[in-house]
């Protein structure tokens, strides 16, 4: 599905990252805890996650995760948008939970980084 | 306008010399850069960079811009995201748990090494430290999304030979090699 298909799906808000709302996802990480993100695949993956830090937006970009969402509302400051955007990473934020963020998105097709669902 | 292959790959890499870095070395040695452009490059680079210790704001910088480096060198996407996978797990722990370090990187004929520094307390127990989930983070550390006991690990399973040097205060040193194929 195209990142703004993922974006109505969450009921999610762009932070950042307009420009990406063209962008393909099939597969999904969901964490809170980036050295987890760090040790399995994430290439081309949505990343959900609590964290709002700019180690979420650097493991982002070490990883190869294509895009970020903030999950139970959070927002991050203004230094970390910025890093996004020179990351090229959009930021998405959802009023959902992390629980039902991935509930949401298994419903409609995404699957684990290995293809599983 | 570039006389040669290697002048073009020189100014990639000196592009990288304006932004953070405290020593640029170039070495005249011969080198195969790229599995794409199988081109020859007379040229070692190093590059080193300070790591502050619980500095969470600037962690990972370095690794990012390692990254941009290996990518403006065209080399493997697997390979690049290892070896940026391991520079950052290194700069966290340097920052969690490090004094002030030094992390660099030196692309050499079909070898990439990182070699990281630190003048922090030192590792008590190396063969604890490298067992999945043994950790001494703080919740400081937790909160930052790190601390789990996954970073040794992680790097030995992203790298092809590393190896840990350290003494109960007096700093640790990790060398980390990469094969170039």
């Amino acid at each position: 599905m195209t990142l703004s298909e993922l974006k109505d799906i969450l009921e999610a808000s762009i932070l950042v990252g307009n420009e990406y709302l063209n962008m393909e996802f099939d597969k999904c990480r969901a964490s809170d805890l980036m050295s987890d993100i760090l040790a399995g695949p994430a290439e081309g993956c949505v990343l959900l996650t609590g964290l709002t830090t700019v180690q979420a937006v650097r493991t982002a970009s070490v990883a190869g995760a294509g895009a970020i969402v903030f999950v139970r509302n959070k927002i991050p400051s203004h230094a970390v948008i910025d890093l996004a955007r020179t990351e090229k990473i959009p930021l998405l934020t959802t009023h959902f939970s992390m629980f039902i963020s991935c509930g949401r998105l298994h419903a409609h097709g995404i699957t684990g980084p290995d293809g599983m669902r | 306008m570039f006389h040669s292959t290697q002048d073009f790959y020189i100014q990639r890499l000196n592009t990288f010399s304006v932004t953070g870095c405290i020593q640029i070395v170039f070495i005249t040695l011969l080198s195969r850069i790229s599995e794409n452009k199988r081109e020859s490059l007379m040229t070692t680079f190093i590059k080193s960079f300070n790591i502050k210790k619980r500095d969470f704001v600037r962690a990972g910088e370095a690794s990012i811009n390692i990254q941009n480096i290996l990518k403006s060198l065209d080399m493997d996407p697997k390979l690049i995201r290892r070896i940026a996978i391991c520079g950052y797990e290194s700069e966290m722990n340097v920052v969690m748990h490090g004094g002030d370090g030094i992390l660099k990187i030196e692309i050499d004929t079909g070898k990439i090494i990182l070699d990281i520094s630190d003048n922090g307390d030192g590792i008590e127990n190396i063969e604890l430290a490298m067992q999945k989930g043994y950790s001494t983070a703080t919740e400081e550390h937790r909160e930052m999304g790190f601390g789990a006991g996954m970073g040794l690990p992680n790097m030995k399973a992203n790298s092809d030979m590393l190896s840990v040097e350290s003494e109960k205060g007096r700093g640790t040193h990790v060398h980390i090699e990469f094969n170039v194929s």
